[in-house]
């Protein structure tokens, strides 16, 4: 925290920029901004833009860490920036950069395509056990069957856990911690009858077996998902399906 | 024609980065140690084998200034290893449930370290000599 | 047709080895490594006799089997994870092979050592 002639606070911010049409390698830039204690990292960018360099691009939404939009590294860790704030990094200066082992589209923009289409491979939705009409009323469950469930369907698709794992930074062909997690739940829901067919993701290599347990992904969650649990819990399930299947061939559904 | 050129970061130096995965990494390197242990063992199996005389050789290098150094490094591995293992343990467990509430991590890793204790009790006791 | 890893078979062995390292591996460390070297469990805790007494009993030969094969099974495993994590590339099988392939070897000599015993 520095104080102008005129007894204004300010921080520094140091933002990782990059222009495809002109630039080889990304670069970093230094902006002084000034601050109150209850600003976020969102508001420094956006003051940024507003009075500084309207050039700079990022994405943001509902600013209050439900849309998913705003993840960003700061000071090397993934948070979203409308949930993260300024006083905690003053005096020192804040190190922006877009989220980790994502290609970079423009300055804090990634390029998230990868994740939908792994989203639209695991069947993200209930695939009920019998055909139901309106006359059959809704679904009933227990609030143990809810329990199984509910966690991990707090996910905002937000990819900090992507930015917070190694594995899928060093080979983006794993599924990664929230497409498990998102699998998870649906196999977790007592009203789906498509495990079987997402079982075949979950059991490939590219599946929970590329995870090693480094754990970073559940602890920057900012919906408390734990997408740590489901890929680990799901290596149990992986095994036992895959040894049962010596154990009882017929029928055994593979 | 596109204007877009997605820039892929290094990998290069990743977990010297963030003290997370630095820390994960010592876990990991605790695997060197542990088989390094098992092969001490091992050839110590080896010399039981071979005999009272390969087995007195084996048994002198093991009281030597160097083996006990490096028994108590790797001692530090192993303590370092079942911290980390009980910690994430919790993570590959199916949620359990007691009472209709689900079971507290805390306590799955409190009664590992009481499993811990209590064998280590055994083990010590078998190994006192008369 | 996505292709069914075989880590399982892996994963499984690690997970045992992993826990049993957990819980028994630092008291045997210390009894083998400081305690009976330095005479603290008594001068013939470690002798010749005592220990093939040990190595004869099948309670003894279980112990033994079990601990270091399954150190072996698990540490194996983190350390050829370890390798990708340091940048080799996945899918080269040398380093599976060799690593696997030492933690089975040793598992073989442990086996063919405890029935040399007798």
């Amino acid at each position: 925290m520095e104080r102008t002639a005129a007894g204004v606070r300010e921080i520094e911010i140091e933002v990782l920029r990059y222009h495809p049409e002109r630039d080889d390698e990304p670069y970093f830039e230094t902006f002084r901004v000034p601050f109150s204690d209850d600003m976020s990292v969102l508001q420094g960018l956006q003051f940024i833009k507003d009075h500084l360099d309207g050039s700079l691009a990022f994405r943001w939404s509902c600013r209050m860490a439900i849309c998913g939009s705003c993840g960003l590294m700061v000071d090397g860790e993934p948070h979203l920036s409308c949930k993260t704030f300024l006083r905690d990094y003053h005096p020192g200066k804040l190190r922006i950069e877009p989220l980790s082992h994502l290609p970079i589209e423009r300055d804090l923009i990634v390029d998230q395509q990868d994740f939908l289409d792994k989203l639209s491979e695991i069947k993200p939705y209930i695939v009920p056990k019998d055909t139901r009409s309106v006359e059959d009323g809704t679904f009933t469950q227990t609030p143990e069957e809810l329990e199984r469930f509910k966690q991990f369907s707090g996910c905002i698709n937000c990819l900090l856990c992507y930015a917070a794992c190694p594995q899928y930074g060093l080979d983006p062909r794993f599924q990664g911690p929230a497409i498990l997690a998102l699998l998870h739940r649906y196999n977790a829901d007592s009203r789906d009858s498509a495990r079987a067919q997402r079982m075949e993701i979950v059991n490939a290599e590219d599946g929970v077996w590329g995870c090693t347990l480094v754990g970073y992904c559940s602890e920057v969650c900012p919906k408390n998902v734990d997408p740590a649990a489901a890929v680990n819990l799901n290596k149990v399930n992986s095994t036992i399906d895959y040894f049962s299947r010596f154990l009882a061939p017929r029928g055994a559904g593979r | 024609m596109t204007r877009r050129k997605p820039y892929v970061r290094s990998m290069d130096g990743w977990w010297r980065r963030n003290p997370h995965f630095t820390r994960y990494m010592m876990r990991e390197a605790t695997s060197i140690f542990l088989a390094l242990y098992a092969g001490i063992m091992l050839l110590g199996l080896v010399a039981l084998a071979d005999g009272e005389t390969a087995y007195d050789t084996w048994l002198r290098f093991a009281r030597h200034p160097l083996s006990l150094v490096l028994h108590v490094i790797v001692l530090a591995a192993a303590v370092f290893h079942s911290v980390t293992w009980f910690a994430v343990s919790p993570k590959a467990m199916p949620a359990m449930r007691v009472g209709g509430k689900p079971m507290p991590p805390g306590f799955i890793i409190a009664s590992q370290y009481a499993a811990t204790a209590v064998a280590s009790i055994v083990v010590v006791l078998l190994a006192w000599g008369p | 047709m996505r292709a069914r890893s075989n880590e399982p078979i892996f994963w499984a062995l690690f997970g045992a080895g992993g826990t049993l390292a957990a819980v028994l591996l630092p008291s045997i460390i210390v009894v083998t490594g400081v305690a009976g070297p330095l005479g603290w469990l008594g001068p013939d805790a470690m002798s010749h006799a005592r220990a093939l007494a040990f190595a004869q009993s099948w309670f003894g030969k279980l112990f033994v089997f079990g601990v270091i094969s399954l150190v072996f099974w698990h540490a194996f495993h983190r350390i050829y994870h370890s390798l990708h994590d340091l940048g080799v590339q996945r899918g080269l099988g040398v380093f599976k092979v060799v690593s696997y392939g030492l933690a089975a070897l040793a598992t073989l000599t442990t086996a063919i050592t405890l029935l040399r015993i007798g």
